[in-house]
């Protein structure tokens, strides 16, 4: 069936199993809630670039809030699904050779949406260029930026390729060139991607005054989150998204979800560690820390929505032998996993460097000086906004460049036009 | 931006008509009976109380090689005023080139009794918003009632020597001046707080564009407060020599949107004035000068055995010294 001729199925168009009113039914309401989700986005936006930071409720004293946990979730997508990529292009894994393009078009949407969460965060947006003008290679922050600059390059470069090879017919010599050009350029993307993304790590970790952020695990932890994280997000798409519900289908989900299982058992080993070591006497800072991360005030984020929500649960319906059950742990895995994010950078901010600090000089104005945080209604609102932009950016690239299927029916169907 | 000229009165020298000679030592006890007495007037005397207090115009005849740098004509006295000393230490490390100075302040403990002056002074100096400050006074209570006393820990900038605050700038935009004073470009800033989770000591704050006014009461009664209180803000604060004019906007005008901290006054040293939180301290708890000077009063006090940094152990080499 040709999409130019049902423009409403394009989630799906080839997918049996459903009729055309279901399918008109279920993207009504997606449609709607993601309307929904856009216009309270875009009042938080308007809001960020009208009256700038006076409506967040991040301090002087937890200086990052949500934002910056926004950031390394989205860049922990893009960095997790670019990854999955170079499995398909740098070491060849047929079974995944069909989520290439999906892949690497997910990885830079994620890219985007990390980008412009972290801009809205910076005191002077404007100036985002001098990071590029006047660099200083001293700070973790400056490497990241122009390791991503790097990145972005390189990701628009493989899908240029990968996309022509989905739309135009090439002949067997050119595609032989495009793999090798892949395969390079995948070889250059794996170091770049473990880099930019331990660089985040390092940009907590290596920040001395902060003792929960301060340990060599954490550079370690990001990279396997953005694995778990980025990996769980392909596995949904396919396994929600995918234009076939074939055998070849089911294996593919279920492939992945053996791949999400053992990386997420993996996060949690990691996780364990991070916690344990420093606070099994239970003494020292940090063990005062981890104990307010675990019986907090937040001690929810960890038990609820982390460990029940985005493992237990998760690990129990990727081994069930059932797409669509693997699909929603992916699914649960992806989301939940802002929870993790959440926790590595709040709570590195929650104690007073100095004893006394928190009482010694107040803001009863802006509540600018205090040692607790939590987002406003604005600071989601943006957030919200920036996902709804991306999930537009991935519906119009979904719909639009053909990433998924078999490329000869998609080229001959581009002929036929 | 071209530097300002002085934005502030000179805090003149007193032409002193007694003579030198007194007792040799401070006897610390009789110091602060005196200067308690003498607060009002900035500048305390050997003898006598307020009536006696005569502030003339600055000499230029002081002996200043350099006619840029203030001059200070008040010779050595026994029993003089701490702040006395430290202005003419001050006057003496202003003849040094900028590369030979290494500001740094001893703060003694035992003689703070958290007045919050040097807070309240900075605020003002500095122009500062809410939510940010440069000089705060951390009150730890100790013991368990009914057993407790109070230690108080004014907190300025450490201006550390080696500043973990310095090395995470993604743009250069904060660095060591060649005196050792941590300095931030508002210019370049481009606000994302890295440098304010670096910081062991937390001496850095953002500064979100709040007002005093925000949220303020309104109306007819209210009306006079705040035309007042909006004259203030609008005032400029001459931080690095600088006009600044802060403002809320699409595009704030820095340093809103940027991170700040204390400079030790660096536009007051360079008309050779005291950093405002040194002038302000009732107990004459705050001692600031030249460490690169062994005549300096900074210098002897930074030397005592009972001189303490804080964190000490981080390597952050901190010029900020606390007498226990």
């Amino acid at each position: 069936m040709s999409a130019a001729t049902q423009p409403d199925t394009h989630v799906a168009p080839n997918r049996p199993g459903r009729s055309i009113d279901e399918h008109r039914v279920i993207l009504s309401v997606a449609a709607f809630l993601w309307l929904i989700l856009a216009v309270f986005g875009a009042v938080g936006i308007v809001q960020r670039l009208l009256l700038g930071e006076q409506l967040t409720t991040y301090s002087s004293y937890i200086p990052w809030g949500l934002w910056v946990a926004a950031y390394i979730y989205f860049i922990g997508l893009s960095a997790g699904a670019f990854l999955l990529s170079s499995l398909v292009y740098v070491f060849g894994v047929r079974q995944l050779e069909a989520i290439g393009p999906l892949a690497l078009f997910t990885a830079a949407v994620t890219l985007a949406m990390a980008l412009l969460s972290i801009l809205f965060d910076l005191g002077h947006m404007e100036r985002f260029w001098e990071v590029f003008l006047r660099p200083q290679f001293h700070s973790m922050m400056a490497w990241m930026v122009w390791l991503y600059a790097a990145y972005f390059l390189l990701l628009l470069a493989e899908l240029a390729i990968v996309l022509r090879q989905r739309w135009s017919r090439l002949n067997d010599e050119q595609l032989a060139r495009d793999r090798t050009r892949l395969r390079v350029l995948g070889t250059i993307g794996v170091p770049l991607a473990i880099a930019f993304h331990g660089g985040v790590g390092a940009l907590f970790g290596t920040v001395v005054a902060r003792e929960y952020w301060n340990t060599a695990i954490f550079p370690i932890i990001f990279l396997t989150g953005a694995l778990v994280s980025g990996g769980a997000l392909i596995t949904a798409i396919v396994a929600f998204l995918w234009p076939t519900l074939d055998s070849g289908w089911r294996e593919l989900v279920a492939y992945l979800s053996r791949v999400v299982i053992l990386l997420v058992l993996l996060d949690l080993l990691l996780e364990f560690a991070e916690y344990s070591i420093p606070s099994w006497y239970q003494v020292g800072a940090e063990y005062n820390l981890i104990t307010y991360i675990l019986f907090g005030p937040y001690w929810y984020v960890f038990w609820v929505v982390h460990l029940l929500l985005g493992v237990v649960v998760p690990v129990i319906l990727l081994t069930r032998r059932h797409a669509l059950a693997q699909g929603f742990g992916a699914v649960l895995v992806a989301i939940t996993f802002f929870a993790v994010r959440l926790d590595l950078v709040i709570p590195g901010l929650i104690a007073p460097e100095l004893q006394g600090l928190e009482h010694a000089y107040l803001d009863p104005i802006g509540n600018r000086l205090v040692y607790s945080y939590m987002p406003s209604l604005f600071e989601w609102q943006v957030t919200a906004g920036v996902l709804a932009l991306g999930i537009a950016l991935f519906v119009v690239g979904y719909r639009f460049l053909r990433l998924v299927g078999p490329v000869q029916d998609v080229a001959a169907e581009g002929d036929a036009r | 931006m071209p530097p300002l000229g002085s934005p502030h009165q000179a805090v003149a020298p007193p032409e002193d008509p007694t003579d030198a000679a007194g007792p040799s030592g401070l006897e610390r006890r009789d110091f602060l009976i005196k200067a308690a007495a003498m607060l009002a007037a900035g500048v305390a005397f050997p003898w006598g109380g307020l009536d006696v207090a005569v502030l003339p115009a600055q000499t230029s005849s002081a002996g200043a090689t350099d006619p840029a740098v203030p001059a200070f004509a008040i010779s050595p006295q026994a029993d003089e005023d701490v702040l006395i000393r430290m202005q003419r230490d001050l006057a003496r490390a202003l003849r040094k080139p900028i590369e030979q100075r290494r500001w740094g302040m001893v703060i003694d403990t035992r003689k703070c009794v958290a007045c919050m002056s040097c807070t309240v002074a900075c605020v003002m100096e500095n122009k500062l918003p809410p939510g940010v400050v440069y000089r705060p006074v951390i009150d730890t209570e100790i013991g368990t009632y009914p057993n407790v006393t109070r230690q108080f820990l004014p907190r300025p900038c450490m201006q550390c020597d080696n500043p973990p605050c310095v090395s995470v700038c993604p743009v250069n935009a904060t660095w060591k001046r060649p005196d050792g004073i941590i300095e931030i470009d508002y210019d370049v800033c481009i606000g994302c707080r890295y440098c304010i989770t670096a910081c062991p000591y937390q001496a850095r704050t953002f500064d979100f564009g709040e007002n005093w006014t925000n949220n303020a009461a309104t109306g007819a009664p209210a009306a006079l407060a705040l035309a007042g209180a909006a004259q203030y803000e609008n005032e400029p604060n001459f931080e690095y020599s600088e006009r600044w004019n802060r403002a809320n906007g699409p595009i704030p005008t820095s340093p809103v949107g940027n991170a700040r901290k204390c400079h030790f006054c660096a536009h007051r040293l360079v008309d050779g004035l005291l950093p405002m939180c040194v002038t302000t301290c009732l107990g004459r708890a705050t001692i600031f000068g030249d460490l690169n000077d062994p005549e300096a009063l900074v210098t002897e006090l930074a030397a005592s055995s009972n001189a303490i940094r804080l964190k000490e152990d981080l390597g952050t080499e901190p010029k900020v010294f606390y007498l226990l």
